[in-house]
């Protein structure tokens, strides 16, 4: 059965030349990077280049770039460490409703620690409210962590706008920018974030690492206690390979991103054309332009999202109902209520993330099949009539 | 090639079940029920999935996990916590097949497109050519027939449903298991209600069910003490009835007085019982009295009654000769030979 991938804000395949970058790095270049010797050496010298790489492709100084083992940890790492360096100032933090649960539960579990946090809402389009941002800032606040794009519904975050009122503000600013760095161009001086978090396996690289850019004189705990490594604020020996295969992602992602994403908005509209016209009661999640150009998050009414899904994949198409990490729960996505999706509607949603090897031969399989899916889906409903 | 679902547990017989649906050509979709969290020791817990999960790899099939657990809650649990509030005994593995298993299951494969559902039952079903009705019988191997979980099932539903174990002995089917290189060939048995630990009673403690304290009373009404509830009591029961001078048991619950009756162990024997939403599977219903061999728990001998109709679902059984404890919320199935020819909950003793 041939397959089809639409699940590319899960996960993305390794780029072959991201494979070929990283191999001499399990044989031959193995050393330590912390040793003194030339085996180290070889290490030292390939973090070194790969945190050049990443540091210029986002703005920022190699020596505000911290290697991690992924998104997940450079948030707890963000959002703990500000916390808890920052706690004389005061104890408020304020995130979203739309974040992913790295950040979300993360701030759960401050809150247990004692940390107040409001948790701002979004509009119809899933874009956070500034005006309810500024509201929520008080003189007790000390860190403001919003997610650069949605994971489920690609909506992209007024950063900059944010950015600038936490400059104003004195606060320190934080954005998970997992969906966003090799999606869209991403600057931390443009967009005033103090710290940034960013996974290799979105763009094509490898699973298992990620970083996270720290602005130099930012006051941050750290979490993981041990040797000297990532100018001794991550200990931990430094997992080589994936780092060079990281920044083998990012090198390709800044050559190709612009053709890429073309191509990418070519095929969402497609697919989302095509669905509105052939299937009714349909509703596209998530704001016109201001989206990641290869997410589609779109409601199916009066089908379960989960049927689809399990339809879809008996067929070889991935599609997701939203994130990979939330999957089988079949609590309504917690994005789409924020947006105010009523939940029945919510439950009947399906996220398309295509991504560099989808075709347009993809897309017709996928509407074709989504088409027989989805009504053979509604003649079972007894909500549904003709 | 035929698309089926197959309900899978982990455990030896619902593997089994699957690689022999494969062996005869069959495109197999395995699916775990995700149950609410209640039980540390559930063969349908996070531990049976992963070990699904890991038969199903080996076997090369698709597996989902489908979550069951609001709909267990309701139609299961909040069942089994009611009737012992009633001062009944329930079965809930029956209402499982029915609702859970070749329901929502059935449903879930239906939404697929899949026509057909399996289990790891042992239990056979038939197409009755002259009847034109779908025949629910006895497994092969009598001492794992399990066809007494399976009578409240509809033609609609037996229709569907395929029993790979039908003809295979446990032995055989272990043997199997071990032969396909299936790792849990040697796994212990699931016993008894998947959600209970060790005690139903500390199970309806943790739901805060809502009882009052009674008084437990001789056949003739006389208080020899207090009890602490009816849902903690259940006929046959021995235990925590106080000290008496010769063993007693509960022979009666008596919820509108609110009283538990015990009596010796003769008390417990009765040959009339009043069954209750009876399903009929080898005929639309029956029109007049008929003998059965009838079986009132899952681990009782069959024996021979009477059956007489008595309104729309409901009937009247009397047997030969006395039967033990017979416990009203069990139920009670109708055996012709082999064939189980319907059966229904027990509603009372007579």
């Amino acid at each position: 059965m041939k397959r089809i991938y639409l699940d590319h804000n899960a996960t993305t395949p390794v780029d072959p030349r991201v494979v070929e970058a990283m191999l001499p790095y399990f044989g031959e270049k193995f050393g330590n990077a912390s040793s003194i010797h030339s085996f180290g050496r070889e290490a030292r010298k390939a973090i070194d280049d790969a945190r050049q790489i990443l540091a210029d492709f986002v703005g920022a100084q190699p020596d505000e770039i911290f290697f991690t083992s992924g998104g997940t940890e450079a948030d707890n790492f963000a959002l703990k460490g500000i916390a808890f360096a920052n706690k004389g100032k005061g104890n408020r933090v304020i995130t979203s409703k739309i974040e992913h649960h790295a950040v979300l539960n993360t701030c759960k579990w401050l809150e247990k620690k004692g940390f107040e946090i409001i948790y701002l809402p979004v509009d119809g389009f899933g874009i956070v409210d500034i005006e309810e941002l500024k509201k929520a800032i008080n003189e007790k606040t000390i860190l403001i962590t919003v997610m650069h794009a949605n994971n489920e519904t690609g909506a992209i975050q007024p950063i900059a706008e944010i950015g600038k009122i936490a400059k104003e503000k004195g606060i320190l600013f934080h954005t998970d920018a997992v969906q966003a760095v090799g999606k869209i161009p991403v600057n931390v001086n443009e967009l005033r974030v103090d710290l940034l978090s960013v996974s290799a396996h979105k763009i094509y690289g490898p699973k298992g690492v990620g970083a996270i850019f720290i602005r130099k004189g930012t006051k941050i705990e750290k979490m993981l206690h041990g040797g000297h490594h990532e100018n001794n604020k991550r200990a931990g020996t430094e997992n080589v390979a994936s780092i060079v295969g990281f920044a083998k992602a990012v090198e390709i992602a800044k050559k190709e991103m612009e053709d890429e994403n073309k191509k990418l908005l070519k095929l969402r509209d497609k697919l989302e054309k095509e669905i509105e016209e052939k299937i009714k009661h349909t509703k596209i999640n998530g704001h016109p332009e201001k989206r990641l150009p290869n997410t589609s998050n779109i409601s199916f009414e009066f089908v379960e999202g989960e049927s689809i899904i399990l339809s879809l994949d008996l067929k070889g198409v991935a599609v997701s109902s939203g994130s990979a990490c939330t999957s089988g729960s079949l609590e309504p996505s917690h994005v789409l209520s924020a947006m105010g999706v009523p939940p029945e509607i919510a439950q009947g949603s399906i996220r398309f993330s295509m991504g560099k090897d989808n075709t347009e031969e993809d897309i017709d399989f996928v509407v074709r099949e989504l088409v027989g899916i989805v009504k053979h889906l509604r003649e079972m409903s007894p909500l549904y009539k003709e | 090639m035929k698309k089926i679902l197959v309900a899978m547990s982990g455990g030896v017989d619902s593997s089994v079940a699957s690689a022999v649906l494969i062996e005869k050509g069959f495109d197999v979709v395995g699916v775990s029920m995700k149950l609410p969290n209640l039980s540390n020791s559930s063969c349908c817990g996070e531990r049976g999935i992963e070990d699904t999960r890991k038969v199903s790899d080996y076997l090369g099939i698709p597996f989902y996990v489908i979550n069951c657990k609001k709909k267990f809650e309701k139609e299961i649990i909040d069942y089994f916590c009611a009737e012992y509030q009633h001062g009944r005994t329930p079965n809930p593995c029956i209402l499982c097949n029915e609702k859970i298993k070749f329901g929502l299951l059935l449903e879930k494969a239906k939404s697929l497109g899949i026509d057909a559902i399996a289990t790891g039952h042992y239990a056979c079903i038939e197409f009755d050519e002259e009847k034109k009705r779908y025949i629910l019988k006895k497994a092969r191997d009598r001492k794992k027939d399990q066809s007494y979980f399976l009578f409240s099932l509809s033609q609609a539903q037996l229709k569907r449903i395929v029993f790979p174990l039908c003809d295979m002995e446990k032995v055989d089917v272990r043997r199997k298991a071990k032969k396909l290189g299936l790792r849990v060939h040697n796994k212990d048995e699931s016993q008894e209600i998947c959600f209970i630990d060790s005690d139903y009673r500390d199970f309806l403690e943790s739901r805060k069910i809502s009882f009052s304290k009674g008084e437990i009373v001789d056949e003739n009404g006389a208080v020899l003490g207090f009890h602490r509830g009816i849902p903690f009591y259940t006929i046959g029961q021995r235990k925590g009835l106080g000290a008496h001078k010769k063993p007693v048991y509960v022979i009666k619950i008596k919820e509108k007085e609110n009283k538990v009756v015990i009596g010796c162990g003769d008390k417990l024997f009765s040959k009339e019982m009043i069954v209750e939403k009876v399903n009929w599977i080898d005929r639309k219903m029956l029109q007049d009295k008929q003998k059965f061999n009838v079986r009132i728990r899952y681990r009782h001998r069959e024996s021979p009654a009477e059956v007489l109709p008595i309104s729309d679902r409901r009937v009247k059984v009397s047997f030969l000769k006395p039967q033990r404890a017979i416990t009203p919320g069990q139920a009670a199935v109708f055996y012709d030979g082999d064939i189980v020819s319907g059966g229904g909950w027990i509603r009372e003793v007579c």
